[in-house]
This record gives C-alpha cells, sequence and structure tokens, in this order.
C-alpha cells in the first residue's frame, strides 16, 4: 500500500470510502483485528481521525472508548496528523552516554520542535525512544524506518537538512 | 471438592473458586482494590497478593485457582511487604486530603493504608494533575485521587453492557476516560452510576451527597425503589431525616445496578416543594388553577372530606362517590383504599392506573392462562435462547430488565425486536421488525402463520395443554406474510426469520409493555401474543412465558389488592356471591355486587354519574387521554379529594387535598411486575404534618362510622394474607426473613412462585383465541397526516410529580420534544429544536422537534411527561371494548410551525 499522508486536520471532513475499503476487509472480525486496522487507518490518514473511530468500532464490534484506549495506548498511533519524516531520536542508556542529549539538542533547534511535536507545514513530528536495538551505532535516531547511527550534532544538522530539501 | 491448608487451617471448597473466595469462605479477610465479588477479576492491583507453597513468585488470589493439596499463607511478612509497597506507590499518586473526602470512613485505601501502618508516601515526585469532571448533573470524578482499579471500567462492560469508558494513554499518564475524552453527557452514558457503586477510592462519587454528609453518619435503610416496577432493592441513606444517597446492597433483583432514577432520583423526598399541611379551597366556585388554597388542620380537613362524602351518599347513593387508588402506595395502602371504597363508602367504583397500562393484559392473560401477570421471573431472561421484545423500550422503561436482555444476547441468546420505533435495543438485535403503529395483530398473525406453514409447532404442547386451536389456526391463516407485509409494513422475509428463530429456540421469551397495550385492539393484541406463545409450548418452563413489564413500583400490588372495579383483592370477583360473602364477614358490612365504574368510565360521568371522587396518589391531569376533557370533568365534580405528596395537576383541582408522605416514610409492601412482594422500610419521619395513605384512610373510616384499627402494616397485611389465596403465606416475618416472595405463594410453607403455568395453566386449559387485524379508532388522514404514538423516557417517570422536583432529572432532561423523522422534517421545514404545533381532534400543543430516524416516515413519538407539552392533550380517549384501556398508543395529528 502507498502511504499518502493526509493533509487534513482534525475537524475536517476525511474521505471516508477508504476507510470503507480498509474496514471491508475486517468486517465482524472483533477485538483480535483492531489493531491491524489501526495500523492500516493510521497509514492511510496519516493519523487515526476521530470520524475514524466509531465506524472502527461498530465493524469489529466494540465500543468506541475501547478504541480509543487502543489508539492512546501505543505511540505507533496518533490522534493528530504526523509530519512527512518522523524524526525518533534514541534515548536509551548507550545513546545517553554517548551523548543523546546533544543529538536531541540539535534536533530541537534544526526543526524548532519540542518533543512529540509536528511541524506546522507537516514536514517533521519529532519523537524520542528508549533503545532501537542499534547500540553499536550509538547514538542513534530512526528517520522514516531509516536508521542512521554514529551521529554527531553536525551529522545530524545536514542529515536533517537533506530532508528538509525533500 | 478439593482440600486446601489456607493459614494451617484445613478446608474442603468447591473445585474451580479462586483462593480468595476460599479464604473468605473461612472468614480470612485479603485485601483487594480492583478486585469485586459481582465482576470478573483483573488482577492488577496487586493488594491481594498471597503466598502458594511451591510457587515462584506471590500470586493474586482474586484470580489463582485452588488446587488439591495446596497451601495457602495470606499474611506472611513477604506478602504484608508486598502489600505495603504496592499501597505506598498507590499514595504516592494520591492526595491525603481525607479531611474533606466524601470517601473518608469507606475509602478501601485509607483502610488497607492504616491496617498496614503507612502513614505517608515513601515515594515523592509528580502527581497527575487532570482536573475533576464536575459538568454532570449526578457524577463527580477527580481523577487525583482514582487508582486505575478499572472496577469502573468492568462494572460498565459487564453489568450495564455499555463500555462508555476505558483505560486511555499509557503510563503515568494513563487515566480512565470516554471516547474522545468527552464530557459523560455527550455520550451514551445513562448515569446509572454503577461505576461510583463500585469505586473503592473517592474517584467518583454522587455529586448531590457533596459536604452533606461523613459516611459514618449515614444511616443506611433498605427498601425498594419507587419508579418502575422493576422493584430494584437499595439503601436510602439517611441524615438527619434527609435522605442523603442512595447505594446499591447487591441484594435483590437488580444486584448492583440501579438505574438512574433509582440511584439519583431521590431528591423529590426532601423537596421544599412537598405539602406539609392539609389545604381547602377557599373560593369554591371557581376551580382555576390559581384558586387559592387555605391551611387547615388535620381534624377540619378529614371531617369535611367526611361530611361531604356521607352529603353526596346520603343524596344520590353510594355509586355516585368514585375512587382512584395509587400504583405508587403500598399493597397495604390499597387495600384500605379499596376497603375504604367498598366498605365505607359502598361502592365498587374503584380503579387505578392500571386502566391507563395493563388492563388489556390483565383482561387478556386471565382468560387465556387463567392469571394476568407476567408469568416468569426477571432473572430468568438472562438464560433465555431467543427474546422477543415488542411494545417495551425496555431500555429506558425498565432499565435493569434490558440489562439481563443485553446479559442473554451476550450469552448468545437470539434477540427479536418489534417496535415502530428503532429504539436502543435494536442495536442488539437479530431481527428488527419495524411496523406501523397499531398493527400488532397483523404481524404477529404473520409470523404464527409462518411457524404453522412451516411446521415449526409445538403439537403435543397444544394437543395436551391448550384448546381452540382449530378455530383460531383459520384465523391465522389468512396472514400470509405477503399480505403481512401489506398492512404493517414488515418486510416478509424479516418476519419469516423472526418467525424461525422464535418458534425453534429451546426457550423463547416474549417481553412486552404498554406498546401492546395502549390500543383499542389492546387485549386482542395480548391474546396474540398467548396465542404465539402457546403454539411453540414457550410458557410454562423456566426462561420462557409471556412477560408484561408493569409500569409501576406497585402497580401489581394494585391490582392485587382489588383496586379494580371487578374484583376484591386476589382477583376475586365482586358479583361472586360465595366471594362476596367472605368479605361481608370479614369487613362486617353488607357490600354492593354491581361492578364498578372503570377510570375512563368515572372521567366520562363526572358530574353525571359521578358527583365526588377520592383520588390517592395519581396525576390524572398528566396521564389521561384528551386532558382538555379530563380537566372539564373534574372541574364538574361536586367535591374533590386529592391526597398526594406535591401539589400536582390534579390536586390544584382539588377541594381538599391530603398531604401523603412518600415511601421514605412508611412499612409497607411493593409487588413487582414478576409479582414478588417486597419490604419497603421506613427511613425518615414524615415530612412536616403530612402522614401515611393508610393513617389518612383509617382515621377517615372511623369518622365516617365505620370503625377501622389497625396497630401498624404488619397487622394490615395479616388481613390480607387471610382473605387473599394468592397472598395467603406471605407475611412481615416470611419476607423480612426470605428477602421477597412470588405470588401465588398460598400458604406459610410455600416457597412462592418463580414461573407460572408449569405443567398446568392456572386456569386449566390454555385459550387460542382466533384474532383478526384491526385499524386503530384514528388512522391519519388529510387533515391530520402524522401518526403519534407516546411514552416514557428515561429520566422522566409518568407525571413526572417526582422526577421533576429531583434536581438532577429535572437538569439533564427539562422540556418536553417530538421525535420527527428527518425527512418529514426537511418537507416541512423543520429545523432541530424549532418550537412547533402540534394538533389533533382534541387540542394541540407547542412542543420543541428533535429530528431523529428512531421514528418513520409520517410518524412522530412524544414522552408524556411535560405539563407544558402535555402528549395526552393529542390522545384519543377511544377504547378497547374489553379492557376498556384508552389508545393512548396510536392518534392522527399534524404539524405547523
Amino acid at each position: 500500500m502507498t502511504s499518502s499522508l493526509e493533509i487534513a486536520t482534525a475537524g475536517q471532513k476525511i474521505d471516508l470510502n477508504r476507510l470503507e475499503s480498509i474496514l471491508s476487509k475486517y468486517y465482524k472480525r472483533g477485538r483480535d483485528a483492531l489493531i491491524s486496522v489501526l495500523q492500516e487507518v493510521q497509514v492511510e490518514y496519516g493519523r487515526i481521525p476521530q470520524e475514524s473511530i466509531e465506524p472502527i468500532a461498530d465493524t469489529l464490534n466494540l465500543f468506541p472508548s475501547e478504541v480509543y484506549g487502543v489508539v492512546t495506548f501505543y505511540p505507533q498511533f496518533s490522534l493528530t496528523p504526523q509530519g512527512k519524516c518522523t524524526i525518533q531520536a534514541c534515548r536509551g542508556t548507550t545513546c545517553h552516554v554517548k551523548g543523546a542529549d546533544k543529538i536531541i539538542s540539535t534536533i530541537e533547534n534544526t526543526t524548532k520542535l519540542k518533543e512529540g511535536e509536528t511541524s506546522s507545514d507537516l514536514k517533521f513530528t519529532f519523537k524520542t525512544v528508549t533503545c532501537v536495538g542499534t547500540c553499536a551505532l550509538a547514538p542513534v535516531m530512526v528517520i522514516n524506518n531509516k536508521f542512521l547511527g554514529k551521529l554527531y550534532p553536525k551529522k545530524v544538522a545536514d542529515i536533517l537538512s537533506q530532508y528538509e530539501k525533500g | 471438592m478439593v482440600e486446601i491448608i489456607i493459614d494451617g487451617k484445613t478446608i474442603k471448597v468447591k473445585e474451580g473458586i479462586t483462593i480468595l473466595q476460599a479464604a473468605e469462605s473461612v472468614g480470612i479477610k485479603i485485601p483487594h482494590l480492583c478486585y469485586h465479588k459481582s465482576l470478573s477479576p483483573m488482577s492488577s492491583c496487586r493488594i491481594c497478593l498471597v503466598e502458594v507453597e511451591g510457587a515462584r513468585t506471590l500470586v493474586a488470589s482474586c484470580s489463582y485457582l485452588v488446587s488439591e493439596g495446596m497451601k495457602v499463607k495470606t499474611d506472611t511478612e513477604r506478602v504484608l511487604n508486598a502489600r505495603r509497597l504496592a499501597i505506598d506507590l498507590l499514595l504516592s499518586n494520591h492526595p491525603q486530603d481525607c479531611l474533606t473526602c466524601e470517601k473518608n470512613g469507606a475509602c478501601k485505601l485509607q483502610e488497607y493504608a492504616y491496617e498496614l501502618g503507612i502513614t505517608s508516601t515513601s515515594f515523592e515526585g509528580e502527581k497527575t494533575q487532570y482536573p475533576p469532571d464536575t459538568s454532570n448533573p449526578f457524577i463527580e470524578r477527580d481523577y487525583s485521587k482514582c487508582i486505575l482499579c478499572g472496577r469502573c471500567v468492568k462494572i460498565c462492560e459487564e453489568i450495564q453492557v455499555l463500555s462508555i469508558t476505558d483505560f486511555a494513554n499509557r503510563g503515568f499518564e494513563t487515566k480512565i476516560s470516554t471516547f474522545y475524552d468527552s464530557p459523560l453527557q455527550e455520550t451514551d452514558c445513562t448515569f446509572c452510576g454503577q461505576c461510583v457503586a463500585v469505586c473503592p477510592v473517592g474517584a467518583l462519587t454522587e455529586k448531590v451527597r457533596r459536604f452533606k454528609a461523613r459516611e459514618w453518619e449515614l444511616k443506611k435503610v433498605t427498601t425498594i425503589c419507587s419508579y418502575c416496577g422493576c422493584g430494584c432493592t437499595f439503601d436510602l441513606n439517611v441524615k438527619d431525616n434527609e435522605v442523603i444517597k442512595v447505594t446499591s446492597t447487591e441484594g435483590g433483583i437488580n444486584g448492583l445496578a440501579l438505574c438512574v432514577k433509582g440511584r439519583f432520583g431521590f431528591d423529590f423526598i426532601n423537596n421544599p416543594a412537598r405539602l406539609k399541611t392539609p389545604l381547602i379551597r377557599q373560593n369554591t366556585k371557581n376551580k382555576s388553577h390559581e384558586a387559592e388554597f387555605k391551611e387547615v388542620s388535620w381534624e377540619e380537613a378529614l371531617s369535611l372530606v367526611a361530611e361531604r362524602f356521607k352529603e353526596i351518599k346520603d343524596k344520590y347513593g353510594p355509586d355516585k362517590i368514585a375512587g382512584i387508588a395509587s400504583a405508587r402506595c403500598t399493597s397495604e395502602e390499597n387495600y384500605l383504599f379499596q376497603k375504604f371504597m367498598r366498605a365505607v363508602i359502598g361502592t365498587n367504583n374503584v380503579d387505578h392506573c392500571a386502566r391507563l397500562c395493563h388492563a388489556a393484559t390483565v383482561a387478556g392473560l386471565a382468560t387465556a392462562f387463567g392469571s394476568g401477570a407476567m408469568t416468569n421471573s426477571i432473572d430468568e431472561i438472562k438464560y433465555a435462547d431467543c427474546i422477543l421484545v415488542t411494545g417495551s423500550n425496555t431500555t429506558e422503561c425498565h432499565p435493569i430488565i434490558s440489562l439481563k436482555i443485553k446479559q442473554a444476547v451476550k450469552n448468545g441468546a437470539k434477540l427479536i425486536v418489534a417496535d415502530p420505533r428503532r429504539i436502543e435495543l435494536v442495536e442488539w438485535a437479530d431481527v428488527y421488525l419495524r411496523f406501523k403503529s397499531g398493527t400488532d395483530v397483523a404481524w404477529l398473525n404473520g409470523m404464527m402463520n409462518v411457524i404453522i406453514n412451516e411446521n415449526l409447532l409445538d403439537e403435543k404442547f397444544i394437543e395436551e395443554r391448550c384448546e381452540g386451536f382449530d378455530e383460531f389456526k383459520a384465523a391465522v391463516m389468512e396472514y400470509s406474510p405477503e399480505k403481512t407485509e401489506e398492512i404493517t409494513g414488515i418486510p416478509a422475509n424479516d418476519l419469516i426469520k423472526a418467525a424461525r428463530i422464535y418458534a425453534t429456540a429451546e426457550k423463547a421469551s416474549i417481553i412486552y409493555s404498554m406498546g401492546i397495550t395502549q390500543h383499542t385492539n389492546g387485549t386482542n393484541n395480548v391474546f396474540s401474543i398467548a396465542n404465539l406463545a402457546m403454539l411453540t409450548g414457550n410458557i410454562g418452563r423456566e426462561s420462557t412465558g409471556v412477560n408484561p413489564l408493569r409500569g409501576q413500583n406497585n402497580v401489581q400490588g394494585a391490582c392485587d389488592m382489588g383496586a379494580l372495579p371487578i374484583f376484591f383483592p386476589g382477583y376475586q370477583k365482586v358479583t361472586d356471591l360465595q366471594v362476596r360473602t367472605k368479605f361481608e364477614e370479614a369487613w362486617g358490612v353488607k357490600l354492593s355486587e354491581v361492578p364498578g365504574f372503570t377510570m375512563m368510565q368515572m372521567l366520562n360521568e363526572a358530574g353525571k354519574e359521578i358527583k365526588a371522587m377520592y383520588i390517592m396518589g395519581e396525576n390524572l391531569m398528566l396521564s389521561v387521554p384528551d386532558l382538555i376533557q379530563a380537566e372539564k370533568a373534574l372541574k364538574a365534580l361536586d367535591f374533590l379529594v386529592v391526597q398526594d405528596i406535591f401539589l400536582t395537576e390534579t390536586a390544584k383541582l382539588a377541594d381538599v387535598i391530603l398531604p401523603a408522605v412518600s415511601f421514605a416514610e412508611k412499612n409497607g409492601t411493593f409487588t413487582n411486575t414478576e409479582r414478588r412482594v417486597q419490604l419497603v422500610r421506613q427511613a425518615i419521619n414524615p415530612i412536616g404534618q403530612s402522614r401515611t395513605d393508610s393513617a389518612i384512610i383509617i382515621d377517615l373510616a372511623n369518622i365516617m362510622g365505620y370503625k377501622m384499627h389497625y396497630d401498624d402494616a404488619k397487622s394490615i397485611m395479616e388481613e390480607i394474607a387471610k382473605l387473599t389465596p394468592s397472598y395467603g403465606g406471605i407475611s412481615y416475618e416470611r419476607l423480612e426473613r426470605e428477602g421477597g416472595l412470588q405470588w401465588p405463594c398460598p400458604d406459610p410453607t410455600h416457597p412462592g412462585t418463580k414461573f407460572l403455568h408449569k405443567d398446568k395453566f392456572t386456569g386449566g386449559k390454555g385459550k387460542f383465541h382466533p384474532v383478526k387485524y384491526r385499524p386503530p379508532a384514528e388512522e391519519p388522514d388529510e387533515e391530520y397526516p402524522f401518526r403519534l404514538t407516546t411514552g416514557r423516557m428515561l429520566y422522566h417517570y409518568h407525571g413526572c410529580s417526582m422526577t421533576r422536583r429531583s434536581k438532577g432529572l429535572d437538569e439533564i432532561c427539562k422540556e418536553g420534544y417530538i421525535e420527527i423523522n428527518p425527512q418529514d422534517a426537511t418537507s416541512l421545514g423543520i429545523n432541530d429544536g424549532d418550537l412547533i404545533v402540534v394538533s389533533s381532534r382534541r387540542g394541540s400543543i407547542k412542543i420543541k422537534a428533535k429530528i431523529t430516524d428512531k421514528v418513520t416516515q409520517k410518524e412522530v413519538f412524544i414522552p408524556f411527561h411535560f405539563v407544558e407539552s402535555a402528549a395526552n392533550v393529542l390522545t384519543n380517549t377511544a377504547l378497547d371494548p374489553i379492557a376498556k384501556i384508552p389508545e393512548l398508543k396510536v392518534c392522527a395529528v399534524n404539524i405547523s410551525l
């Protein structure tokens, strides 16, 4: 499936046909299918739109509160639109020792984003995580599933400026 | 059975129970926060940890099952340390404001901290900072006190079957949240308050009780709810003669569950508007609503009533006086009321609001089966394989019964809902039959047509236990699914599907209410329902039956007590000489053999055949059809006495108003919809000079020269039991001991009857009645193109004399509305919330439009509770020829802006 970024923000109408084509595969599958449905919806819209929660609940025979609980539990789901590039900086023990603080502050200064924020042009979302399992490359960040290691501030700034250009 | 050792004690317990249950069975208390015995275990709080020999870690006793030879220790230092740590961690994110916390004294966290000797937390740090939610009138949620035990989530899921909330976010930010964190009033929450009932700490509390009483100051009195016919048990919590809150007891038919009216609608009891002194009308000529009343002494008021009744009786005869008893009063009071009318006045002119709700049931089921009551019990619904709900908006009108239906569906039962309105239960249904209101006989016949044609009937049952089958069959044969579709609008395929589900179920139960009875065909509708149950042999067994849900707390009792014009208590006919002789001997007077007037006849004859009326606890001026005529009727009386707790619309028309007491101020019994007689206990002293209805009736009887004396409510029940065969074995001692008895209970050793017609119908053979579809008395036409149906809604009750005087209920729903289909609204140019005029041949009202697809095109619905927009100004007085119940469910109206 191609990842398309939903530019619409909460409050604007979403294209329900796209939701319908996801849900049609899961009709009455029950709560076991919830994570899969949410993952597809997240990819399709770049977030879990508010209007999608009740149809998802209906399809899987769940209550909206239950779906909301799962959406807000997992960091992979987001209720608000996410940037085109998701930067995840590692705060794990090794990265911490190897200077993750400086990496994080470089990201903050370059993107003008605090942890958890998304830029208003929807280019970047910045998050931190605790260990991505590549300690040999510490300090590490991950941009859209691409692992970037042995970082130092200038290298971070260079990488980000490339992404900035697209 | 397995043998285990707990704290050195060897015990034998049932297999499959948990360690915690085993420990409790021998009196060993294990502390717990997230576990609640009415809910499935969550094992998250880690307080109930115990040591099991051989286990690697401590185990959660709330979910760990016992096994043979298990050795358990519940109070070792290791266990206590683990508990201390868990409590310590909880306290680290919990305010220590016990001084003003409503839960102080009943808080589990406080209790365990005390028991474990934890004075303060040893963990310093950040605390959760979510603001409290105080935005609705009933429930306050203080997130800072929430320990995330999840009981509120669990009870909403398992008992209320709604799941309004769940855990949201993760880690430190976890909170109990609704969908999108919206306030409860914007969700499907019905404010049953089950969550409040199980919250172990002060996170969820009742709004009305804030700063009124500490837990230890409250006196709890167990009694029965005074709203619908479910008959829920609860505790009134009292301080200084004021009811502060209502709590559930875990007992009764309802267990922990209550509905919003039961749990939060009690504050009418101490409402300042309660009538406190007897009142006499000043200007008897002008019976306007603004008439002035003078406060008088009881002596003066009762002498006047006695004098006027005697005068009218002497001048015109006893049958010129009529009485309306009350389904909200106790059975003892209804017994005295009908005794007063029969023995003191000397007439059978006594009726009550059952005439407006289930007269058709009493008449229809008594003829078909020999008994006019709900055949099976509320708890049996849970175990049915198929439930057919028709003409009952159970979720709103009998909330606790709707929970049993939903639990049955969750257990795999099939649900068929047949209703003109898309009521909430439709969401749970396997088949929804939406028919044109008033076409009940047609679709029921259609369904039976399918059952006969597909040979799904129970021939053995029909052969052995019923009569009149052939004639009935001939009548049903005309109603092919296609013809039925033409009359009712139900697609033939849906009807066939429903027929197959109902007929092939092992245990199928029918639940119905006023959608069936409030028609000019009411009795025929009931016959049809009875036919359906007999045809498939779904009666006389557990979890089957024909189950009319009675609308008021004691409407069953009021019927049982003979507050009906043709029956003495226990449905013994006034025309039967032997019966009459028995009552004449017991009451020491000659009794009338002439059946009395029904409620609608009384009103029709007011000023003519009826000169005076005595109305106890009934707000006729909202509950009867065609209110404009009803007002004229009451004004035409020479003399009207109203006995009530508030100055109702009816009381305003009275010559004398006698202030009675609420259910909280009296002892007695209510009989709920499943024939269960339950004790009502006095919790507070009468407000002002108000008196119990029994005390008023007894005094009045004595002043009128008839000697009446009872020591208490108990001695009235003793007289009832002597004269009423079905109540023969009922006594206060047994009710106190056994917690409620279902009639028939003919003698002191009889255990009561869970379901009727086992092996044999009460009346001998079950009687099939051939019935044909007849349209309602008034059908829409060009002038009045809409079909109006009326009913109740969750937050209010009947004439609203109680619910509009309860702060929370009045706040959450202040005014009436008319439900109108979106397409109709568009074609009339009506927007949601517009004030529109609704008129019928009898009158017109102004009311707000509520646009919804709950109603189909050309049908509209109005709840009848609101005096400002009273639906009964519009409704039709046309009567069912047998039961004399008016057609409150169908009339024709037009709508204009």
